[in-house]
């Protein structure tokens, strides 16, 4: 017992004590700022691997994006990714990024669900299903639980059942094997329920786009809650999304 | 011997590998399997000049060697199999029979490996997969998966169990399945195959994305300079370092040990956050690069590591010490999970699987590549093959590698300066890559046309090898000691069904 106090004294606090200002320390590639004076934008288009960057206007699109930074390496003065972790939007076009614009990504209230912020604004357990994820995403959900992040705080929560969750967090491509299990999966959470799409793989199919071992049907039959774009999604960026979503659309609104 | 010999990471041009008759083919493989030190590191076929051509590598540990061989046969055909004789090509052969089409006459279970996007047989459906079940009204089933209680991968396990006993697991994977390797052929920017790599294993970024950029270089008789060789191997070693001790809190975090599962996964936090400091990404993604890096490690990053790492130590080793000695964890770890040494070898293992029942399977020794053929690695080895003993291994590897990792930093090599380089792969050409990643030996192959382009594009992941592995372990043990059992070995979903 005297070893495990003596280990609790040693930890201290691990806690972020606000995960709303807290700064990610070293580079970080969040929400890219593009100068509207490009005028290459065919050589920035080619680079780009998944087709995120369209020109007239010059744009990239954060649900394509795989934050791999080329185009930035090849226009250092012209696109530049910031530090801003808050990424997540709930209109799938607000997450494609203008040239020219320097603002912050946001939820639109009157999109968000009315029921969302009474029912589950001070607990939300949320059910996740990787489909066709490569791990990364989930090992950054995961770490969303732990001592550094915790989610749990809030009353967000991952749970075992789908029966006792209020939504499920999709990662990955969702691939033709899981789309079955997917489904099933989704209809077993009660309603109201929430669909999350955590990381690019899951907004957009990322650099899977397009492969024939996909079937993404399931994702246009569904109203999506939220878009958390990354590669993986960092846990800030996930954290924030949520309290957004849960926060921003007072009760009686 | 009618086999060509080459090294880990050496171009040799295809059409040198001998292509045998399958009898011929067969015994010689089978033969060099009969020796301790050799194992089969990947086995496939692909379409070649209107046939099916079998291309079977086996590594010499001793000879520092892989040893190729070939041989053609048609679609339809049905073979003798290699398992037969030698379990360890079980899942190979299982792989070549639902891509190819081929049958074998003696396979002692050709169960589907993945149900691929480009299988042979359309028909064959995940869904509908019939598992293994016994007629009995003394035993019960249970079927865990695709979806599981955590947030982990989708994978399924169907247990025969006798009560709390289980007799018998199944698992059956291939909900991940991508179509990786088929991408690898499709994306024709160079960018997009380096995040293809990037994305086989998100857990292994740092593993997986070395073995390819070093067989890309090898294809286009391209050298990596010291300082990009030293780049890859802090990467390896940091993302061993972390994954480790992210296993040692789910380990902890299976046995409802909070204070384990606390520390050990909050320790993980400043081992990732390194590179994220290094990179901008957690998991490294974006870091390693052909023929160049963005991200040369600076003397600056190594001082912020070393001083991070004046408070890891101390409070790693303060939890390892009262994790390994108090009576509750033991008893749960302790000869849980138990593999044998001849169990091991039967099947294949590989990595800390192999390691923990004193097999000594371990590419940083045997085949070292980038800054590994310098530091003489000795690897760690246990002998009881339970989850203690993966546990352990954990441990010592993380005490190993941040002794390499001290070396590495504080003797950064001068630095070249790159640009990318867009290299073109030689016409015609073979090569194989493997790396130690942090849960074992990884192979990457590949087979150019006559205009440079990739033909063929094989990854393995040692799940491949392993998954079998843990079938073995949880044999007689309790269902509920399941979870750390799995945990004990963390292999991956995605890295498997690719």
């Amino acid at each position: 017992m005297f070893d495990h106090l003596k280990i609790i004294i040693h930890q201290g606090k691990q806690y972020i004590p606000d995960v709303t200002t807290a700064v990610v320390p070293g580079i970080f590639r969040g929400r890219p700022v593009i100068s509207s004076e490009i005028s290459d934008w065919k050589a920035l288009a080619e680079i780009c691997p998944t087709g995120a960057i369209t020109s007239a206007p010059v744009s990239i699109d954060l649900g394509r994006c795989l934050f791999c930074g080329e185009c930035a390496f090849l226009f250092p003065d012209r696109i530049r990714f910031t530090t801003d972790y808050k990424l997540a939007c709930n209109v799938r076009e607000d997450l494609i990024i203008l040239s020219g614009e320097d603002k912050p990504v946001e939820l639109r209230p009157e999109f968000i669900r009315k029921e969302i912020s009474g029912l589950y604004g001070r607990s939300l357990k949320l059910r996740q299903v990787s489909a066709g994820g490569d791990n990364s995403c989930e090992l950054e959900l995961n770490a969303c639980g732990n001592v550094n992040f915790d989610m749990g705080r809030f009353g967000i929560e991952f749970v075992a059942s789908p029966r006792h969750a209020d939504g499920i967090v999709i990662t990955g491509p969702v691939t033709e094997n899981m789309a079955g299990p997917l489904q099933i999966c989704y209809d077993a959470v009660p309603e109201p329920r929430l669909i999350i799409l955590a990381g690019t793989d899951a907004i957009s199919g990322g650099i899977f786009d397009g492969a024939p071992a996909l079937n993404r049907s399931f994702l246009s039959k569904y109203q999506i809650d939220l878009y958390v774009p990354g590669n993986p999604v960092h846990p800030l960026t996930f954290i924030n999304g949520v309290l957004e979503l849960i926060k921003k659309r007072k009760k009686n609104d | 011997m009618n086999a060509i010999s080459l090294n880990n990471n050496e171009r040799i041009v295809f059409s040198s590998i001998p292509v045998l008759s399958y009898d011929q083919f067969m015994e010689q493989n089978l033969v060099l399997l009969e020796n301790d030190s050799c194992h089969c590191i990947s086995y496939f076929g692909f379409h070649f000049d209107g046939k099916i051509r079998l291309v079977c590598c086996i590594a010499d540990d001793t000879q520092n060697s892989i040893l190729v061989s070939s041989a053609v046969t048609l679609k339809d055909e049905c073979l003798p199999s290699f398992t037969a004789h030698q379990q360890a090509f079980h899942a190979f052969e299982r792989e070549i029979s639902e891509n190819m089409g081929i049958g074998y006459t003696d396979h002692p279970w050709l169960k589907p490996v993945r149900y691929p996007a480009n299988r042979a047989d359309r028909k064959l459906v995940i869904g509908n997969y019939p598992f293994y079940s016994i007629d009995s009204d003394e035993l019960h089933e249970v079927g865990v998966g695709p979806v599981h209680a955590g947030v982990i991968e989708p994978g399924h396990f169907r247990f025969i169990c006798n009560g709390e006993q289980i007799l018998h697991l199944e698992i059956q994977l291939g909900y991940q399945h991508r179509g990786i390797e088929s991408l690898f052929l499709e994306k024709k920017n160079l960018l997009q195959k380096v995040i293809l790599a990037e994305s086989i294993a998100g857990d292994t970024v740092a593993g997986h994305t070395t073995a390819f950029v070093n067989l890309w270089e090898s294809l286009c008789n391209y050298k990596a300079g010291k300082d990009l060789q030293s780049d890859r191997t802090i990467a390896l070693e940091i993302e061993r370092i972390a994954v480790h001790t992210g296993d040692l809190a789910a380990l902890s975090n299976d046995i409802a040990y909070q204070p384990g599962s606390a520390v050990f996964g909050r320790l993980r936090t400043p081992l990732i956050n390194h590179f994220q400091l290094w990179c901008g990404n957690r998991l490294a993604k974006g870091l390693i690069r052909p023929a160049g890096t963005h991200f040369p490690y600076t003397g600056q990053l190594a001082d912020q590591f070393l001083r991070m790492l004046e408070s890891w130590e101390p409070d790693f080793n303060e939890m390892w010490n009262v994790f390994h000695k108090l009576p509750g964890v033991m008893g749960r770890l302790e000869k849980t999970g138990i593999l044998s040494n001849e169990q091991v070898r039967q099947i294949g293992a590989v990595g800390i699987t192999a390691r923990s029942c004193n097999l000594g399977r371990d590419i940083r020794s045997s085949h070292p590549h980038d800054y590994y053929s310098q530091i003489n690695h000795q690897s760690v080895m246990k002998r009881h093959g339970d989850v203690y003993s993966r546990a352990q291994i954990r441990r010592e590897e993380i005490r190993q590698s941040l002794g390499y990792l001290r070396q590495l930093v504080n003797d950064l090599p001068v630095r070249e300066p790159y640009k990318l380089l867009q290299l073109q792969p030689e016409p015609g050409s073979f090569a194989i890559s493997l790396v130690e990643s942090w849960r074992g030996e990884i192979c990457h192959c590949a087979v150019t046309d006559k205009n440079g382009e990739l033909m063929i594009y094989k990854v393995k992941d040692p799940s491949f090898h392993n998954w079998m592995a843990l079938a073995l372990a949880v044999r007689n043990n309790e269902i509920s000691d399941f979870p750390v059992c799995n945990k004990s070995f963390n292999l991956s979903y995605c890295g498997h069904d690719l």
